[in-house]
């Protein structure tokens, strides 16, 4: 009996908290590997449309994106309310879209490059027109790879 | 004795105790930035641009399969009205043939989609007939994997899988230059 009274007493009555931090910093790198962080402001409004058939987009570094879509209301007493491009973070027009691909194509290493892939963020309710022009842009610079974004479909 | 562990416990050891706070703090930081919206889309390779006009190809009326798309977003199959429902039964029955009937493609091998919108058309109504023509190719390399190899197609397939089912069933869609109706 006094055997058993000695070794509770001894024992600390807490739980060590000594690898919390551990624990903790393992969820930090978790997120702070898997965020992408906003890369500037939206200036368009895009609600990309639904299908079925999609596939994932590997790698970040590879893709670069190319918004299509009205100008948010903030902008829209300065550029109208007809489907504008953004690329990167400002509004931009057909002819700026090679520099654009250009410029991303320098960040990624030579072997890589034939990867690169376009995404094209497009609203929904904006008509083929730009969505063509800009199309025929990308064959013209040879950015042939691209990609249709979109949400997948609920039922 | 006992004096001089404790001593010896307070000189080696730093107080970890805020780390947990700081790496909270942190945590939380990332939580509220994070935006973890994978990107998914259709994967389309476009045709490399000439400034040739391209030569006419005179095809078999039977292995092409024209899809219109207007800027009312109406659809017209092989010259007659459809619906969009309908749209991925019909493609697939045209590139698989299976009762061989005279109007639809000869051989998977041959047969051609032809999609042509309006300037005016609508993106998501484009996307939506796109997404349709996509999904009875997907399901017909379905079809024909699991026949074959006896496993469901997917992106993680050996390529030399992949190859053999692309040459049997090759994806041959043809957009041509839209016409200038229904621009805003």
């Amino acid at each position: 009996m006094a055997h058993f009274v000695k070794k509770r007493g001894k024992a600390s009555p807490e739980v060590s908290t000594a690898s919390l931090p551990d624990i903790i910093f393992m969820l930090l790198f978790f997120f702070m590997v898997v965020t992408v962080l906003r890369d500037g402001e939206r200036k368009v409004q895009v609600v990309v449309p639904e299908a079925t058939q999609l596939q994932k987009l590997e790698q970040k570094s590879l893709v670069n994106h190319i918004w299509i879509g009205k100008p948010v209301e903030k902008y829209q007493a300065m550029y109208g309310t007809s489907p504008r491009i953004q690329l990167g973070d400002k509004f931009a027009n057909e002819n700026e879209i090679p520099l654009f691909l250009e410029q991303h194509k320098i960040k990624v290493p030579e072997p890589q490059r034939p990867r690169i892939t376009s995404s094209l963020k497009v609203d929904g309710d904006v008509t083929m027109g730009i969505v063509t022009d800009v199309k025929t842009v990308l064959r013209k610079s040879g950015q042939l790879k691209i990609n249709y974004s979109a949400r997948p479909k609920q039922n | 004795m006992a004096k001089t562990s404790s001593r010896d416990r307070m000189k080696n050891e730093i107080n970890a105790g805020s780390m947990a706070d700081i790496a909270f703090l942190l945590l939380i930081f990332f939580l509220v930035t994070t935006t973890i919206d994978v990107d998914k889309g259709i994967t389309v390779k476009l045709p490399p641009w000439s400034d040739e006009p391209p030569e006419i190809q005179q095809l078999k009326k039977r292995n092409v399969f024209s899809v219109l798309v207007n800027a009312q977003d109406q659809l017209l199959v092989r010259g007659e009205l459809a619906e969009i429902d309908e749209l991925r039964e019909r493609t697939k029955e045209f590139i698989a043939n299976p009762l061989k009937k005279e109007d639809l493609s000869t051989n998977p091998k041959n047969a051609i989609i032809s999609l042509k919108n309006d300037r005016g058309t609508s993106y998501e109504q484009y996307l939506a007939v796109y997404n349709e023509l996509k999904a009875a190719y997907d399901e017909l390399w379905d079809e024909e994997c699991r026949r074959l190899y006896g496993i469901p197609y997917s992106d993680d397939l050996p390529i030399a899988y992949k190859r053999a089912i692309k040459e049997k069933i090759p994806m041959v869609l043809s957009e041509a230059e839209p016409t200038n109706f229904g621009e805003e």
